[in-house]
């Protein structure tokens, strides 16, 4: 095989993508507490499918994701940004008011890390959606004129 | 009558009026993703539009009753949280701006369905719906930083949209990318211009600025930003000579797009430019009133003057209609350089009327379009035979441009001259006048091509426009009859929008 003196990258990349993975989802629940947060981590889990499409070829990565699944992973992100906003009104609250999220005892705060968790989701699955689509837009691209008709 | 349609108006709509106008395109923007075929897109686009259209009008009756309506966005007080501050000013072009986008919507299907390749139409509805959400949003807002985050979501959008026109005519790509970069270095001013007020006040609130500029007036700090702002707010809204960028992107998008875009989103930025130029910073500044004297006067009186010319030698239709465009924001440019009342006035009421012309005119295009497929005058040449009903709108829509009695321009042309001269600039009124006489030939061009010659293709004989693109087109021209017979309704809104940024002045 022709391929074979890209072994080391293939077993690295394997290796490290379950990583970035997880690495990301780290990323995004200490988010509401210390650096990191839904963008960055939407990055991190995009840039790990990336790799992937690096190593393994664009056609298996769109295999592992499609790119409608990304664009609808997008979608769904947004969706969900603004449909915790609907659902505080729902509540009684202002538009993406956390507190109003549902009902709890005085003092608590588990509305508002539901509300920040999810918002961050939202980012996460835009951010992601957003970039993977970008990057299959850019690498699936083909010449609209072949070199040859030049 | 807007007052008997608040008391019907329930509750919840009446306390989230102002973030739902925002947020119901935007939600429907995402769900138009997972739709399967165009069609149910294009219904849920003239849902989504129609909902927010019916906060826009509770918005307009609150605002109507009870004055200004501020909204803490996700419970945060201002001016340390976002604030959604709706006032006469900024009520009138939601109104506006949601009013086109469900018209536009309604009539869209026809267009869209010729225009746009089947597997991209539900998609292409879901930006059109992040369009509408970033213009509604940036008219809404009272923060500066995410009046910026909603410029650049309506932006990108429309750059998709704008590109999409690349299946008709590939120059759509390169127009564009030219709008792209165009609006990206318009919108970067913008930010750095915001950053500089930060530095000076510490604030990101519109209000609030307003409250601390006055005493910040010699800094150089916010005259930099000033700058800034005007620069950047000026290249969205196609000031000349910053409108480089329009001809092309409105020539080569797809005709429904083109008839949104003319009809809002220089009218949008416009509005902004107002807001800053009125109630961030005050008319009574002196760094400011040098600029309406050394910048916007010269530079709307050349709008007007050397886009007239241009449009006249344009051998297309559309892009005759997108000079014609810069032109009329030159008119609007003047009665805000007046820097009074009146002045303000006259120019959002042209703003208004502007929007109603130019998108049924575009919209005529876009039937014409849809029919024969051409856009040059060459091809409108006897259309007033085989399609009466398209163009006799068209012709209404035009002579309302040119300014003809009894149409809607003329109202806002009287009123603006009334200002001019009420400020004693004779020569400026010379100089509307003199560009009327510039409309007059270069829409007098097309109407004589469209009623006077023989058709240019005598075989397509009686090809009127589908019903569906008629009714909207019919509404936009007897609103411009009805404004032209009895401007009292819309003059008031701009009166008021215009009293609203004067006499509260920092307090609001």
């Amino acid at each position: 095989m022709n391929s074979d003196h890209h072994v080391i990258l293939r077993v690295v990349s394997k290796l490290l993508i379950p990583l970035i993975t997880i690495f990301a989802f780290y990323v995004h629940f200490h988010g509401e507490y210390s650096p990191g947060g839904g963008f960055q981590a939407g990055v991190i889990f995009a840039v790990g499918i990336i790799l992937y499409a690096l190593i393994f070829g664009v056609p298996s990565a769109l295999r592992l994701v499609p790119a409608g699944f990304a664009r609808g992973l997008a979608a769904t992100g947004v969706l969900l940004y603004a449909g915790v906003g609907v659902w505080a009104l729902f509540g009684g609250g202002n538009y993406l008011e956390y507190n109003a999220l549902f009902e709890e005892p005085e003092g608590g705060h588990a509305a508002q890390h539901t509300g920040i968790i999810l918002i961050e989701l939202g980012v996460l699955f835009g951010v992601a959606g957003s970039m993977l689509t970008i990057f299959y837009a850019f690498a699936g691209r083909v010449a609209e004129i072949s070199d040859e008709d030049w | 009558m807007i007052e008997a349609f608040v008391s019907f108006a329930p509750g919840w709509a009446r306390d989230h009026a102002a973030p739902l106008a925002v947020a119901i395109p935007m939600l429907c923007s995402t769900l138009g993703v997972f739709l399967p075929n165009g069609r149910l897109a294009w219904f849920l686009s003239i849902l989504a539009t129609g909902a927010s259209l019916l906060m826009a009008l509770v918005l307009m009756g609150l605002v109507q009753n009870e004055g200004i309506v501020s909204y803490a966005m996700g419970g945060w007080e201002p001016p340390a949280g976002i604030e959604f501050r709706i006032d006469a000013l900024n009520a009138m072009i939601i109104l506006l701006v949601t009013a086109i986008a469900f018209l536009a919507a309604v009539f869209s299907w026809p267009t869209v369905n010729a225009e746009i390749r089947e597997e991209k139409q539900n998609l292409f509805y879901s930006a059109y719906l992040v369009c509408v959400t970033g213009l509604v949003g940036v008219s809404s807002t009272g923060d500066a930083f995410n009046l910026f985050v909603f410029l650049e979501i309506s932006s990108i959008a429309t750059y998709v949209l704008v590109a999409l026109g690349a299946r008709r005519d590939r120059r759509a790509l390169p127009a564009a990318f030219n709008y792209l970069v165009m609006g990206t270095l318009g919108a970067t001013f913008y930010v750095i211009g915001v950053g500089f007020l930060f530095a000076a006040t510490g604030t990101l609130n519109m209000n609030d600025f307003s409250q601390m500029i006055p005493q910040l007036t010699d800094s150089r700090t916010v005259q930099a930003g000033f700058a800034f702002i005007i620069v950047g707010l000026g290249l969205k809204a196609a000031m000349w000579p910053l409108h480089q960028w329009l001809p092309g992107a409105y020539n080569y998008a797809p005709s429904f797009v083109t008839t949104f875009l003319a009809a809002t989103a220089t009218k949008v930025a416009l509005y902004a430019l107002i807001r800053y130029l009125f109630t961030v910073f005050k008319p009574d500044f002196s760094f400011e009133l040098a600029s309406f004297g050394l910048i916007f006067m010269p530079l709307a009186a050349a709008a007007m003057l050397v886009c007239s010319f241009q449009a006249v030698f344009q051998s297309d239709v559309r892009r005759t209609l997108a000079y014609s465009s810069v032109a009329q924001v030159g008119y609007m440019l003047l009665g805000v350089s007046l820097a009074t009342a009146a002045g303000l006035t006259a120019g959002l009421f042209h703003l208004v009327n502007h929007a109603l012309m130019k998108g049924g005119l575009f919209m005529a295009v876009a039937g014409v379009v849809l029919t024969y497929q051409g856009t040059r005058v060459y091809d409108f040449a006897g259309l007033g035979r085989s399609a009466p009903w398209t163009m006799t709108a068209f012709a209404i829509c035009a002579l309302s441009l040119i300014g003809v009695p009894l149409t809607a321009g003329f109202q806002s042309k009287i009123a603006l001259l009334a200002a001019v001269f009420a400020n004693g600039w004779w020569w400026a009124a010379a100089l509307i006048v003199f560009s009327s006489v510039l409309a007059v030939l270069y829409m007098g061009r097309i109407l004589e091509a469209v009623f006077f010659q023989a058709p240019a293709n005598p075989r397509k004989q009686r090809k009127e426009a589908p019903l569906l693109l008629l009714i909207p087109l019919w509404i936009l021209a007897l609103a411009n009859i009805w404004i032209g017979i009895d401007p009292a309704p819309v003059f008031d809104l701009a009166d008021d929008a215009s009293a609203a940024v004067f006499t509260t002045g920092g307090a609001r």
